[in-house]
């Protein structure tokens, strides 16, 4: 075969692409995403419609107690009451909002904290990145959980201090993140182009490094959130975490955990305890998978083949 | 097994027993091989023909992306992960490897057939012995007891010229420097005196004065066990020194196959042409007593400890083109960083237009920014994949000129005209562009800005030959036009002899001479400078052979 | 001095400056008590003099750094405090040291990870290499997917689905895990059964996925693809040419989740009410007691720290590059 043309650089071959529009790609991607991900996001679209309208969807009030504690699943109460006699499918509808909510929030105030920071460290480099990669380091000497419970011991449990706590020991994970990955874009020719054209700081992180270390982020802002879920949930089980009357699954699942030895008699008085604790693994499960899903999308590792 | 009839014949270490020279050893036939990318497969080898006699060396050239590795690698009946062999036949002496299992492979490789990869520091094993790794094969498939290839092994590393060839073998991978590394890769590839050996891009990582040295001993040792050897290179000096033959490759089909000294000098095909022209390209020198840049006395040091620069003088002439040369770590990257300010240099100072500059980045004012600009050697990673061409090209106009608007575009558009591109490229991203056009990109970026200087630095290193030329060219266009002086730093002669008027040599850190380039490239040479040029390969097949005469 | 010593030596100085920092955290938590917390532990009906000899016991009278020099010393010697219940107004001091507290707890508490680990370790290297090794099988994809599963489960989940089948309804293994010191060994092993594998299942899924990971990550280097294309056996592509690099990763898999293991332990004992010193610790933070929670924080700590630091020198001492220096 011969290939005879005259060079011209127009001509080279990029690596065309269908032009498309963002919009379109997401949609693309999506039609390909294994059921894994699929079941992920219908599962966190159902929590979040729950969680967002629990007013309109529960039957009872959150803390509303009815005479029979322990009451069987029947019409009134669709999952039973538990052991003070609140409706536990009411509650539950609640904990959504709860759980999720605080969970959010502090995944929020931790990127917030810890991205900035990593985000500062990485770009200016020198003592300010000494100080704080080091005190990161210590801070992530002490398991997370048994800090978050020294500091519980002293600041005590309210809903503000639990979200002030996880949120700063997370944090700590999301500055690393941060840090390595935008540590990597800021080495790059594009980068100490902007700097020689005589940009201004904040321009450079805005426009050359933020749009680059987006896709790591957001991966990790599903881990991190699935993390900071089971550690509130895990505290709120310990009687630590989300204080009564606020419906929390957590809780749920430790107030009521004694009904799981009716198992042989009533196998519905011991799912009382299980529910909420599903309920948790649902979620965290879900988030996995899309995670996966779009960790294995943004890698671009290709390691079926 | 074969490893049994292999062993009285091979402990001769001749192949004429095994075969006569000039039978057939490797024949493939319409082989087509696909590679899995961007969710798709697609056609990387589109039935290539290959025949390989006892002996002889084929030289296998080709810019990225021909497919060459991919070809060479299947001469193995290998396919890298991510690659499939699709169709047609490759018999490797009589043997369909297309069809033989894994294990009769595995008995061949590294018995028969052997490899030598471009990265040899990343190929060998970090855990043992460079011995250990040298006779594995050999002593796996039982053509020597471990004594006799331990012995035969420091024999090879004699004959490759390694420093202390009896107890080199008893070092580990990182205590050797890189070039050593690759000629142990042929010490091993030689243990078990296999009747083919791959090259894959062996000297490509190496410095020029390296290289020689390298290509020298692996040459010598084919020839004297007359092995056959399939050589892989983009660079075509490099090839014509070692092949018997040569066969170019392009988007995965063949475009010719002549023996050496016939292709160099009587090239059939357009494109086989096209490749040697970028060595035809030559620029009459000038010079001015008008500089643009002075770099005066000065030293610069990483960390404020390490010091890599010693007293550096150069002088940039208004509207010509100083080319830096040396290999790496001479200091030439750092000289850029310290003109430019990021690097503010400890003595010294750097004077533009008879103005001395501030010595760091901050202090300098926007329009000394503006009128020196810089084209790094990675055009990937010089643009940010998320930016569009309009965006990139934009960003210095809004920046120093205050363009916006329909003033803006139509500036765009016209820079895109001027780097040879179309108004198609406005939208696209940089991962959408091929990799000259993504450096012209790059040059259009440092256009937009209007500079006096810009600082090239290996700006066509990364490119394929052909694609060098075209920005070459460009770029001596622009400067006949537009009258830019550009600081070239290349470590590659014959860009040198292409583009520039005067030449600085530098040698770890220090200036070794400058000049007009006729100056440099003709004796009276300092000891480095003659090393250096000698060292660069021609296209003559004879040069290695002469090289290794002058220096006995 | 073999240099590879200097490098184990700063490592092991790093690890004793970070406990040192992290000793400072854990002692400042009193620092921050709200003022009157003296007040609360001995009742709202002590009398001022109670109050000041109890401030004087902990040393409040005293500058801070005073009182951090003297609380180190007396940790290093083994004294960790006095607890603060048992206390009340009367100034009467019916407080137990920490240490008695601690100590049996203490045991309890690395029998039941030690149990966990025997069975864990060596479950999740097999595992997390095969589906490295058969990358992509269905294998692989199945314990991938439950292990991704299991991963995303709460502790005290997975510790309540055994309890529902392996306690109640299936089989009769005991739902409380209820020893003493004079337990005797199987019957000790026997109660912690559930527990002990609660924290096992929980613990594989991890390590297993960071195990896969690692040899994935080693088994894509340079050398290995070398290897392969020298002939070598697959089995002796994994003996000889990855394993020799693989034991820096998997060190530092098996320590992070050894680490995991001691902290994960907190949920499971409360569930499995064992007395342990997560259990104990829960109970603290509940009643505030500041000494028995810094003891218990400092140990964990220390076990983390000496863990990882463990894991960073066997990957010292087996790198090639620091093994056999230029």
């Amino acid at each position: 075969m011969s290939q005879s043309n005259a060079y011209s650089a127009t001509a080279e071959v990029g690596q065309l692409r269908e032009r498309r529009s963002r919009w379109e790609t997401i949609k693309l991607e999506l039609r390909k995403a294994p059921i894994s991900a699929w079941f992920g996001f219908i599962v966190i679209g159902c929590y979040l419609f729950v969680a967002l309208f629990s007013p309109l969807l529960a039957p009872h009030g959150e803390a509303e107690i009815f005479k029979t504690p322990f009451a069987p699943w029947d019409a009134k109460h669709i999952l039973g009451t538990d052991q003070i006699g609140r409706d536990v499918f009411s509650r539950l509808i609640y904990g959504a909002t709860n759980t999720i909510g605080i969970a959010l929030a502090t995944t929020l105030l931790s990127f917030l904290i810890g991205g900035g920071l990593g985000l500062a460290a990485a770009i200016t480099g020198g003592w300010l990145d000494q100080l704080l990669s080091r005190f990161v380091d210590v801070l992530m000497a002490i398991p997370s959980l048994i800090f978050a419970l020294m500091l519980l011991t002293i600041f005590g449990s309210s809903i503000f201090s639990l979200i002030c706590i996880i949120a700063v020991l997370d944090s700590t994970r999301v500055f690393r993140l941060t840090r390595s990955v935008a540590i990597n874009v800021t080495v790059m020719d594009y980068v100490e182009a902007a700097k020689l054209r005589g940009e201004k700081l904040g321009w450079i992180m805005r426009r050359e490094i933020l749009p680059n270390i987006m896709p790591p982020l957001i991966a990790e802002f599903g881990l991190r959130f699935s993390f900071v879920f089971l550690t509130i949930a895990a505290l709120s089980f310990l009687g630590l975490g989300i204080q009564p009357p606020t419906a929390d699954w957590g809780s749920m699942v430790r107030d009521n955990a004694s009904m799981i030895q009716f198992a042989k008699y009533d196998i519905t008085a011991a799912m009382t305890p299980m529910i909420p604790a599903a309920a948790i693994a649902l979620l965290t499960v879900a988030v996995n998978f899309v995670v996966d899903w779009f960790l294995h999308k943004t890698s671009g590792l290709n390691d079926e083949h | 097994m074969m490893s049994t009839d292999n062993n009285d014949t091979k402990n001769t270490g001749s192949a004429d027993e095994n075969g006569q020279k000039g039978d057939i050893l490797l024949e493939m036939r319409d082989v087509h091989i696909d590679g899995f990318s961007d969710e798709k497969w697609h056609h990387i080898v589109k039935g290539v023909d290959l025949t390989l006699r006892r002996g002889e060396v084929m030289g296998l050239i080709g810019e990225s992306g021909a497919g060459k590795s991919t070809l060479g690698l299947a001469a193995m009946g290998f396919a890298q992960p991510g690659c499939k062999i699709v169709s047609g036949t490759i018999k490797f002496d009589g043997m369909e490897l297309t069809k033989a299992s894994e294990n009769e492979k595995r008995a061949l490789w590294g018995s028969r057939i052997a490899y030598v990869a471009q990265s040899a520091a990343a190929s060998f094993n970090p855990a043992h012995r460079l011995i250990d790794q040298t006779v594995e094969s050999t002593v796996n498939s039982g053509i020597r007891s471990l004594e006799e290839a331990q012995a035969d092994a420091r024999t090879l590393y004699a004959s490759l010229q390694l420093p202390d060839a009896e107890n080199i073998g008893d070092r580990y991978p990182h205590q050797v420097s890189g070039g050593q590394l690759q000629r142990m890769m042929t010490a091993m590839a030689m243990s078990s005196r296999p009747d083919l050996i791959i090259f894959d891009e062996p000297t490509t990582a190496l410095d020029v004065t390296t290289q020689v040295e390298v290509l020298v001993a692996m040459r010598d040792i084919v020839e004297r066990f007359n092995t056959a050897a399939i050589y892989i290179t983009h660079d075509l000096a490099v090839v014509a020194q070692m092949a018997d033959f040569i066969k170019v490759l392009r988007y995965g089909n063949e475009v010719e196959e002549a023996e050496t000294r016939q292709m160099l000098t009587a090239p059939k095909e357009e494109y086989t042409k096209s490749l040697w022209s970028v060595r035809a390209l030559t620029k009459p020198e000038e010079t001015s007593d008008d500089v643009v840049i002075e770099i005066k006395n000065v030293d610069a040091a990483y960390g404020g400890s390490v010091k890599v620069l010693h007293d550096i003088n150069i002088k940039l002439p208004r509207g010509r083109t100083v080319a830096v040369v040396g290999e790496s770590g001479s200091g030439k990257s750092t000289t850029a960083r310290v003109i430019t300010g990021l690097l503010p240099p400890m003595t010294g100072e750097v004077q533009f237009n008879g103005e001395v500059l501030p010595k760091a980045l901050k202090d300098r004012s926007k329009d000394q920014l503006q009128r020196i600009q810089m084209i790094y050697q990675m055009a990937d990673t010089a643009m940010n994949p998320r930016h569009t061409i309009a965006e990139i090209i934009g960003r210095p106009l809004e920046f120093y000129h205050d363009l916006s608007g329909k003033a803006k575009q139509d500036r765009i558009l016209e820079l895109l005209h001027l780097i040879e591109l179309d108004q198609t490229f406005y939208d696209r991203i940089p991962s959408e562009l091929s990799g000259g056009q993504k450096q012209r990109v790059c040059i259009a970026r440092a256009l937009a800005a209007e500079p006096d200087v810009i600082i090239c630095d290996e700006v066509t290193s990364a490119l394929d030959q052909i694609v060098q030329e075209g920005i070459l060219q460009l770029l001596l266009r622009l400067q006949r036009e537009l009258g830019i002086s550009y600081l070239f730093i290349t470590h590659d002669i014959a860009t040198v002899q292409a583009i520039s008027d005067e030449i600085v040599v530098m040698y770890q850190g220090a200036v070794v001479e400058q000049g007009l380039k006729s100056e440099i490239m003709s004796p009276p040479y300092p000891e480095y400078t003659q090393l250096l040029l000698k060292s660069v390969p021609e296209m003559d097949p004879d040069w290695l052979t002469n090289l290794v005469d002058d220096r006995l | 001095m073999h240099p590879i010593l200097g490098t184990v030596l700063q490592r092991i100085l790093l690890g004793v400056v970070t406990l040192f920092f992290v000793s400072l955290i854990i002692f400042s938590a009193i620092e921050f008590l709200p003022g009157d917390f003296t007040q609360a532990v001995l009742g709202q009906a002590a009398t001022e003099e109670t109050v000041a000899a109890f401030r004087k016991e902990l040393g409040l009278d005293q500058p801070a750094p005073v009182r951090y020099m003297e609380w180190i010393q007396a940790v290093m010697s083994g004294d960790l405090g006095t607890s603060f219940s048992g206390r009340n107004a009367s100034g009467i001091d019916r407080s137990r040291s920490v240490v008695d507290l601690i100590e049996p707890r203490l045991w309890n508490t690395l029998f039941l990870a030690a149990m966990a680990a025997i069975v864990a370790v060596p479950l999740a290297l097999f595992l997390g290499i095969t589906a490295a090794l058969y990358r992509n099988s269905v294998y692989d994809r199945v314990v991938n997917a439950s292990t991704l599963t299991t991963i995303s489960f709460p502790e005290f989940f997975v510790a309540y689905i055994l309890i529902l089948f392996m306690s109640q309804l299936w089989f009769d293994f005991p739902a409380i895990a209820s020893v003493n010191a004079e337990t005797p060994f199987w019957e000790r092993v026997y109660k912690c059964i559930l527990p002990a594998l609660t924290m096992t299942l929980v613990i594989v899924a991890h390590m297993m996925r960071m195990t896969r990971a690692a040899i994935i990550n080693l088994l894509a280097s340079p050398y290995i693809e070398m290897a392969r294309l020298k002939g070598i056996s697959k089995s002796q592509v994994i003996l000889r040419h990855a394993l020799p690099n693989a034991w820096a990763p998997i060190a530092t898999v098996i320590a992070f989740n050894l680490a995991y293991l001691v902290v994960g332990v907190v949920v499971v004992e409360v569930v499995f009410v064992y007395p342990g010193i997560g259990q104990l610790m829960v109970n603290s933070v509940t009643t505030r007691d500041i000494p028995v929670v810094q003891a218990c924080a400092l140990i964990f700590a220390a076990t983390y720290i000496i863990l990882n630091l463990i894991a960073d020198i066997i990957g010292i001492v087996t790198n090639p590059r620091l093994l056999h220096p230029r």
